[in-house]
C-alpha cells in the first residue's frame, strides 16, 4: 500500500567551518490520509528540519544529503525548484509558529487568500473571493466577508492563525506541515486551534504532520508519533503505545519529566538521559556555611505582605491625559506570604503576575499600595539604608537565561560581584572558596568559572543565575519562570535544584508560572491571577481539588489530557 | 567538550572565537585592515620614512617645482610622484598631509563618540525629560545633513578667532567642527543599545543586588554597547576623512602652511587644466585608498558583528 | 493620526525655531555687523546713525522679535558683500541649484532602487557582487573628487562637455531653466552625476538591505510555502516592505542632495544657493548665511512632513494606530 507522505532514511547536513553537522540523520516516517502524525523533539532535534525539506525550503546552507521523499507515489526530493514551488501550496499546505510575522502585514487578508487561490487553483478573480469567503468561514472567522478588507494587524493572535491555516489550504492540499503551529498562542487559545486542525483533518481527509516539543499538544491531537533526538528518529509508534510504554530511554525521561497535574511528588523525575547535568553538590553544615549567616536577627512570621497594589502603564501616547489609554497591569492586589512558604503565582501572558513579582522586588514603582518586606515598609522614602538591606534579602530568578547574565563577564565575576559589592567575606581567599562552593552548589563544575555565559546551555546558565542569587545571602527567592525558556527535561533538574535549595537554606520562595502542574509540584499555597488582579488564592492541593472562581477552573480545564501518560 | 575546553590556550580560543574566524576568512577584510594599518603607521612615521621634510625651506628648490613622476618624460629619479608647483616632493606632501587628515578624523570621531555614547547611555537609562531633551537636540541636528553643520560650525568658529589665530587653530577647530557633527550618530546608536541591555534581565539583576546606578552603567551596560558603537566609529572615521579633506577642500578647513590631503587636492585642482595632473591626483589616490580601505573594515566589522546575518 | 501630525508639526516648529535662533545669534556675535555694514573707515557719528537704523540698542528680545517679523516676511537685510537684498539674491540663484538637485535625484532613486532590489534578490549572483564592491568605492569617493575626475576626464581630456558654470539658461514665467537647451543639458550633466553618485551608492545598499531583511522575514517564506510564484513574492510582498524604510531613505537623500549641491555647485562654479553660500562663509557674510540656514531648514523641515505622510499612505499599520 502507498502512503501519502513517506520519508525513507532522510538525511540533512548544514555544511560549517567546524565540518558537516548532520541535522537530519537517517531518518524514515510516513503519514496516510486522515491522519496526525506528530513529530515531537527538543529545540534542535532536527523536528523543523524534517518539515523544511519535505516542502524544499530548507534554510541555506543546510540541503538533504541522503534518502528519499516520496509523496502520493512520486519522488519530490529532487524536483526542481519551479516543479517543487507548483506542489506547495497546492498539494503540500504549511502552518509556520508565529501568526504574528507569518502575514504580509501591507496587504490585506483578502487580497493574500485569493492571490494563492488564483495560483494554486487557476481561478478566476470573482470565483476567488468566493472561495475565501468559504475558506474563512470553514476555519471560523466571523464575518468574512467584511473580514476579507482587513488588514492582519487588525486580527487577534488566535484569528490570525485561522487566517494562516486558511491560507494553507487554499490550494486544496493533501497534506499538512504544521510546525509549532499553538508555541506562540495563549493556553485558552492553544486548544482551540489544535482543535481546528483536528476538525480539518478529518472533514477533508487530510494528512497532518504537527511539528511540537510539547508533549501535551501531541496528547491532545496526534494519532500516531514519531520521537526525535539529536538527529535522530528515536521511536514511533500510536500515540497510546509510546505515552504509555516508551521503549527508548530518550521518550522514557521525555515523558516522565513532564511534571503531573493530578498528584504531587516530593522530587521530579529526573531526567538522566541528558548529558550534561550534574549532581548538586550537598554542602555538609549548611547551617554554619558563610551562606546561611547574616540571617535576620528578628524573625517575622510574615515575609512579604502587599496591600492594594496598582501598577499602570501608558499604552497610547495622546496630547491630552483624558485621550491617553493606561493599562493597569496590577490592579488592587493583596496578598501574604509567610516565612518559608513557598508561594504560587498563576495566569496566562499578559495576566500581570511578573509585573507584581518585580514591583514587589522593587524594579518597578507602584502608583498605589503597601508593600512590607519583614515588617518593614520598603515604599517610604526615609530609612533608605535600612530598606536597601531589607531588599538585598529579596532576589530574583529570570526567566530568559540567555538575557540574564552579562555576556562580557566570567562566570566567577558574575557571582562573586555581589559578595564584592558588599564586603560580605573578610578577604579575597574566603570570596573565591565562597564562589567554589556555590557553583557547586548549583551542580556545576568548577572550571566553569573561568568561562563566559555563552559556552553554556540554557540550563546551566540558570544553575549560574540561581548561584549569583544565592551570593546576596537571600531570604527571599523570586522566581519568574525560571523553567519555561528551558526544554522539560532539563526544566526537572532546575526545580529539583530551587526545591532542594528552599528547603535546605528555608528560604521564602514566590514562585511564578503559567504552568499549572509545575506550581502544583512546588507551591504551598497559590494565587490566581487574571487580568491584573487576583482571583483565588488558595491551599495548592485545595485549588487543585475545588477550584472556587470561574477562571481557575477554567485554566484547570485547559491542563493536557495526562491520563494519557498513565495506565 | 571540556577535555578540548582545558587543552586550547588562549590563542586557539582566541583563534576559534566566530568574529576573529570571519576576520581571516575573508580577504577584503585582511586588505582592508592591513591597508589602514599601513596608512596609519607610514602617516604617523612620516617625518621618518618621507624623503624630503616639506616644510623645510631647505630643502625645497624652485628650480625642482612641476616636475612629472619618476617614470614620466622629464621626471627625476629623486622624485617619485613628482613635485608641485613650489618643488615639494609629492611623496612626502602625500605623507605628511596623510598624517594630518588621519589625525584630525580620529580626533574628531573620538569627540564625537565621547559626546555621544555619554550623552545616549545617559538618554537611554534614565529616560523621561533628559532623554526627551538630549534626543530632539540629536533630531534637530539630525535633520541637517552633516557636511552642511561641519560647514556652519567650522564658519563660525574660524569668525569668532582674531584674524592671526585662524590658520594656526584651524585644525581644532575642524576637529571640533566634525566632531560635534558626529555626535547624535553615537548617541542614537548608544541610546538604542543601552535601551535594549538595561531591558535584559542581567540589569535587572544587577539592580537587586543593590549596584549604584553609576556602576551598573559602567561595568554592565556600557561593556554591551561597544560592539554597535564600534562598528560607528569605524564608519565614521571614512566619513570623517572625507568630512575634513571636503572642507579643506572648499578652503574651509585646513590651511596649506600644513596641508592636509584635502588642501592638497584644492591646490593641485588649480593646475589640473594646465595638463599637471599628478599635483592633484596622487593626493586624490592616497585619500581614495585610505578611506576606502576603511570603509571596507567597517562594512565587513557590521557583518561580522550582527548576528542576525551570520 | 491627528496626534501624530501635531507632534511631528511641533517638531518642526522647534526646529525652525532653533535654526532661527542660531541665525539670529550670527548676526549678534559673528563679528561687528556695524563694521560689516560700512567699513573700517567710517566715522563715529556715521557708526551711531547705522547702530540706530539697525536697532542694535534695542533689547535683545526686541531684536529676536524684529529678526523673526523680517524673516517671516522674506526680509534678510542686505548682503554685507554685494549690498543687494539677500531674499532676492536667494530667489535668482534658487532655480539653478533646485534644477541640478531634481536632476540628481531623478538618477540616484531610480538607478539606485533598481540596482538595490536587483542585488537584494539575486544576492549571490556574481553581477550582484561586482555591483556591491562597486558602490563601496562610491562611498568611499568623496563629491569634490568626482567632480575633479569627472571634469579632467570629460572637459580637459576627451573635451565633450563644459567644465563649468551653466549655460543655455532661457526664462520662463519668471523662471530661469538650462533644461530647454542644449547646451544647458551638456552643462548640467556632469555636476548632476557628480553629486548624485554618492546618493545612489547609499539608497542602492540601504534598499539592498532593506531587501534582504524582507527576504528573510517569516511572511515570505510562508508566501513561498503557499507556492506563490518567485514574482509575485519579490514585487508583491517583498517589494512593498521594502517601500517604507525606502521613503524615508529617499526623504533623507534629497535633504544630502541639497547640502552637497554646496561642494558640486563649488567644483562645477554652477551659479546656484549653494556656491552663493560658500563664498558667503568665505566673506563672513551673515545675512546671506543666516538665510541659508533657515531655507535650507525650511526645505528639510518640509521634506521630513512630506515623508511622515507618506507613510500613512503606505502602512496601513500606521494609519489605524494613530486615529
Amino acid at each position: 500500500m502507498s502512503h501519502l507522505l513517506e520519508i525513507k532514511n532522510l538525511s540533512v547536513n548544514f555544511p560549517s567551518r567546524r565540518g558537516q553537522v548532520a541535522a537530519v540523520n537517517q531518518v524514515s516516517i510516513s503519514v496516510e490520509k486522515g491522519e496526525v502524525l506528530g513529530l515531537v523533539g527538543e529545540s534542535g532535534a532536527g523536528k523543523s528540519t524534517v518539515g523544511n525539506s519535505v516542502i524544499n525550503l530548507l534554510e541555506p546552507p543546510g540541503y538533504i544529503s541522503g534518502g528519499e521523499i516520496i509523496f502520493d507515489g512520486i519522488r519530490i526530493d529532487q524536483k526542481s525548484n519551479e516543479d517543487m514551488r507548483k506542489i506547495r501550496g497546492a498539494k503540500i499546505g504549511t502552518i509556520f509558529q508565529d501568526p504574528q510575522t507569518s502575514l504580509n502585514p501591507l496587504m490585506t487578508i483578502g487580497k493574500q487568500l485569493s492571490e494563492t487561490l488564483i495560483e494554486t487553483l487557476k481561478i478566476s478573480g470573482s470565483s476567488a473571493r468566493e472561495k475565501s469567503i468559504e475558506l474563512l468561514e470553514s476555519v471560523g472567522i466571523p464575518d468574512p466577508v467584511e473580514r476579507l478588507n482587513a488588514y492582519p494587524h487588525q486580527f487577534s493572535g488566535g484569528m490570525r492563525q485561522r487566517v494562516v491555516i486558511a491560507l494553507a489550504l487554499a490550494g486544496d492540499p493533501d497534506l499538512i506541515i504544521a510546525d509549532e503551529p499553538t508555541t506562540a498562542l495563549d493556553v485558552s487559545i492553544q486548544k482551540q486551534i489544535l482543535d481546528l486542525i483536528k476538525s480539518l483533518c478529518k472533514a477533508r481527509n487530510l494528512g497532518v504532520i504537527i511539528v511540537t516539543h510539547d508533549i501535551g499538544v501531541i496528547a491532545e491531537i496526534a494519532d500516531r508519533v514519531a520521537v526525535m533526538y539529536n538527529g535522530q528518529l528515536v521511536e514511533q509508534g500510536t500515540v497510546k503505545q509510546v505515552l504509555q510504554k516508551p521503549k527508548h530511554d530518550y521518550t522514557k525521561s521525555l515523558i516522565s519529566a513532564v511534571p503531573s497535574g493530578d498528584q504531587k511528588l516530593h522530587r521530579f523525575t529526573v531526567v538522566d538521559y541528558i548529558d550534561g547535568s550534574e549532581e548538586k553538590v550537598t554542602l555538609e553544615n549548611v547551617s554554619d556555611h558563610w551562606l546561611s549567616k547574616n540571617k535576620s536577627s528578628e524573625t517575622h512570621k510574615t515575609a512579604i505582605s502587599v496591600k492594594d497594589l496598582s501598577i499602570e502603564f501608558s499604552i497610547r501616547q495622546a496630547l491630552f491625559r483624558k485621550n491617553r489609554i493606561f493599562l493597569k497591569a496590577v490592579d488592587n492586589v493583596s496578598l501574604q506570604i509567610q516565612t518559608g512558604e513557598s508561594f504560587g503565582l498563576v495566569g496566562e501572558s499578559g495576566s500581570g503576575k511578573s509585573t507584581l513579582a518585580r514591583l514587589i522586588a522593587g524594579l518597578y514603582q507602584p502608583k498605589s499600595g503597601e508593600i512590607d518586606i519583614f515588617g518593614h515598609d520598603v515604599l517610604q522614602r526615609n530609612q533608605k539604608a535600612k530598606t536597601s538591606l531589607i531588599r538585598r534579602k529579596m532576589q530574583m530568578i529570570f526567566q530568559d537565561p540567555y538575557s540574564s547574565l552579562n555576556s562580557r563577564m566570567t562566570v566567577e565575576d558574575i557571582i562573586s560581584e555581589p559578595i564584592r559589592f558588599h564586603r560580605s567575606t573578610l578577604n579575597s581567599n574566603e570570596t573565591s572558596k565562597v564562589v567554589n562552593d556555590l557553583i557547586s552548589f548549583v551542580g556545576m563544575p568548577m572550571t566553569a568559572l573561568k568561562k563566559y555565559p555563552h559556552e553554556f546551555s540554557g540550563g546551566q546558565r540558570q544553575r549560574i543565575s540561581i548561584a549569583r542569587a544565592l551570593a546576596s545571602r537571600p531570604e527571599i527567592l523570586i522566581c519568574d519562570e525560571p523553567t519555561s525558556a528551558l526544554d522539560v527535561s532539563v526544566q526537572a533538574n532546575i526545580l529539583n535544584l530551587l526545591k532542594d535549595l528552599q528547603e535546605e537554606l528555608s528560604l521564602t520562595m514566590l514562585f511564578i508560572s503559567h504552568d499549572l502542574p509545575v506550581i502544583r509540584q512546588m507551591c504551598d499555597r497559590v494565587a490566581v491571577m487574571q487580568n491584573g488582579k487576583i482571583c483565588e488564592i488558595a491551599k495548592t492541593d485545595t485549588l487543585f481539588d475545588d477550584p472556587q472562581h470561574e477562571y481557575s477552573k477554567h485554566l484547570l480545564g485547559l491542563m493536557p489530557r495526562m491520563d494519557l501518560f498513565r495506565l | 567538550m571540556s577535555e578540548t575546553n582545558k587543552s586550547s590556550s588562549r590563542w586557539q580560543r582566541f583563534l576559534d572565537n566566530d568574529i576573529v574566524y570571519s576576520f581571516f576568512t575573508t580577504p577584503g577584510a585582511i586588505i582592508a585592515a592591513s591597508i589602514t594599518f599601513i596608512a596609519i603607521t607610514a602617516a604617523f612615521a612620516a617625518p621618518i620614512i618621507a624623503p624630503y621634510n616639506p616644510f623645510d625651506p631647505a630643502q625645497i628648490s624652485l628650480w625642482d617645482g612641476k616636475l612629472p613622476p619618476a617614470w614620466a618624460d622629464g621626471g627625476s629619479p629623486a622624485y617619485l610622484l613628482g613635485t608641485d608647483n613650489q618643488g615639494r616632493d609629492m611623496l612626502s606632501t602625500i605623507l605628511y598631509g596623510g598624517r594630518i587628515s588621519i589625525l584630525v578624523g580620529i580626533a574628531a570621531v573620538f569627540l564625537g563618540m565621547l559626546l555621544g555614547v555619554t550623552l545616549g547611555v545617559i538618554s537611554g537609562y534614565f529616560g523621561g525629560l533628559t532623554d526627551t531633551i538630549i534626543m530632539r537636540i540629536a533630531d534637530v541636528q539630525l535633520t541637517i545633513p552633516g557636511i552642511l553643520v561641519a560647514i556652519l560650525i567650522n564658519g563660525i568658529g574660524r569668525a569668532a578667532l582674531p584674524l592671526e589665530l585662524r590658520e594656526e587653530f584651524a585644525i581644532y577647530v575642524v576637529i571640533v567642527a566634525i566632531g560635534l557633527t558626529d555626535w547624535p550618530q553615537f548617541a542614537r546608536v548608544a541610546r538604542g543599545a543601552t535601551l535594549v541591555e538595561a531591558e535584559k534581565e542581567y540589569v535587572q539583576a544587577a539592580k537587586l543586588i543593590g549596584l549604584p546606578k553609576f556602576t551598573i552603567i559602567l561595568r554592565h551596560i556600557l561593556p554591551n554597547t561597544l560592539r554597535p558603537v564600534l562598528v560607528i566609529a569605524t564608519i565614521g572615521l571614512a566619513l570623517a576623512i572625507i568630512a575634513e579633506a571636503t572642507l579643506s577642500f572648499l578652503g574651509q578647513g585646513i590651511p596649506p602652511t600644513t596641508p592636509s590631503l584635502g588642501t592638497l587636492i584644492r591646490v593641485g585642482n588649480e593646475f589640473l587644466f594646465s595638463g599637471l595632473w599628478w599635483i592633484t591626483f596622487f593626493p586624490a589616490i592616497a585619500l581614495i585608498i585610505l578611506v576606502f580601505s576603511v570603509n571596507l573594515l567597517g562594512d565587513w566589522m557590521r557583518d561580522a558583528l550582527n548576528p542576525k546575518l551570520r | 493620526m491627528f496626534y501624530f501630525i501635531i507632534n511631528r508639526l511641533a517638531q518642526a516648529l522647534l526646529v525652525m525655531a532653533v535654526v532661527s535662533a542660531i541665525s539670529f545669534s550670527l548676526f549678534n556675535f559673528v563679528g561687528d555687523p556695524v563694521n560689516n555694514m560700512v567699513g573700517q573707515d567710517a566715522t563715529r557719528e556715521q557708526r551711531i546713525e547705522i547702530r540706530q537704523q539697525l536697532g542694535l540698542d534695542d533689547p535683545i528680545l526686541v531684536q529676536y522679535q524684529r529678526f523673526m517679523i523680517n524673516v517671516a516676511q522674506g526680509d534678510f537685510g542686505l548682503s554685507y558683500r554685494i549690498k543687494q537684498p539677500v531674499s532676492q539674491l536667494i530667489l535668482e540663484r534658487l532655480p539653478a541649484t533646485l534644477e541640478l538637485v531634481f536632476a540628481s535625484a531623478i538618477i540616484a532613486v531610480f538607478i539606485g532602487i533598481v540596482l538595490g532590489v536587483f542585488t537584494g534578490i539575486r544576492r549571490y549572483s556574481w553581477v550582484s557582487k561586482i555591483i556591491m564592491s562597486v558602490s563601496l568605492i562610491g562611498v568611499s569617493l568623496p563629491t569634490f573628487i568626482i567632480g575633479i575626475g569627472l571634469i579632467y576626464l570629460f572637459a580637459v581630456y576627451l573635451r565633450w562637455l563644459p567644465s563649468s558654470g551653466r549655460a543655455g539658461v532661457i526664462e520662463i514665467g519668471g523662471w530661469k531653466t538650462s533644461l530647454l537647451t542644449i547646451d544647458g543639458w551638456r552643462s548640467i550633466i556632469l555636476p548632476a552625476i557628480t553629486l548624485s553618485l554618492f546618493q545612489l551608492t547609499m539608497i542602492l545598499r540601504l534598499v539592498r538591505a532593506e531587501m534582504l531583511e524582507v527576504m528573510r522575514s517569516d511572511y515570505i517564506k510562508f508566501a513561498r510555502a503557499r507556492g506563490l510564484t518567485n514574482r509575485a513574492i519579490h514585487f508583491g510582498h517583498a517589494l512593498r516592505n521594502t517601500l517604507v524604510p525606502v521613503i524615508t531613505i529617499i526623504g533623507l537623500n534629497i535633504g544630502g542632495l541639497i547640502a552637497y549641491s554646496v561642494i558640486t555647485e563649488t567644483v562645477f562654479q554652477w551659479p546656484g544657493t549653494g556656491l552663493m553660500f560658500i563664498q558667503a562663509v568665505d566673506f563672513v557674510d551673515v545675512p546671506i548665511m543666516a538665510a541659508y540656514l533657515i531655507f535650507v531648514a525650511l526645505l528639510f523641515v518640509v521634506i521630513n512632513l512630506i515623508v511622515d505622510i507618506l507613510y500613512f499612505v503606505v502602512d496601513p499599520r500606521i494609519r489605524r494606530g494613530g486615529s
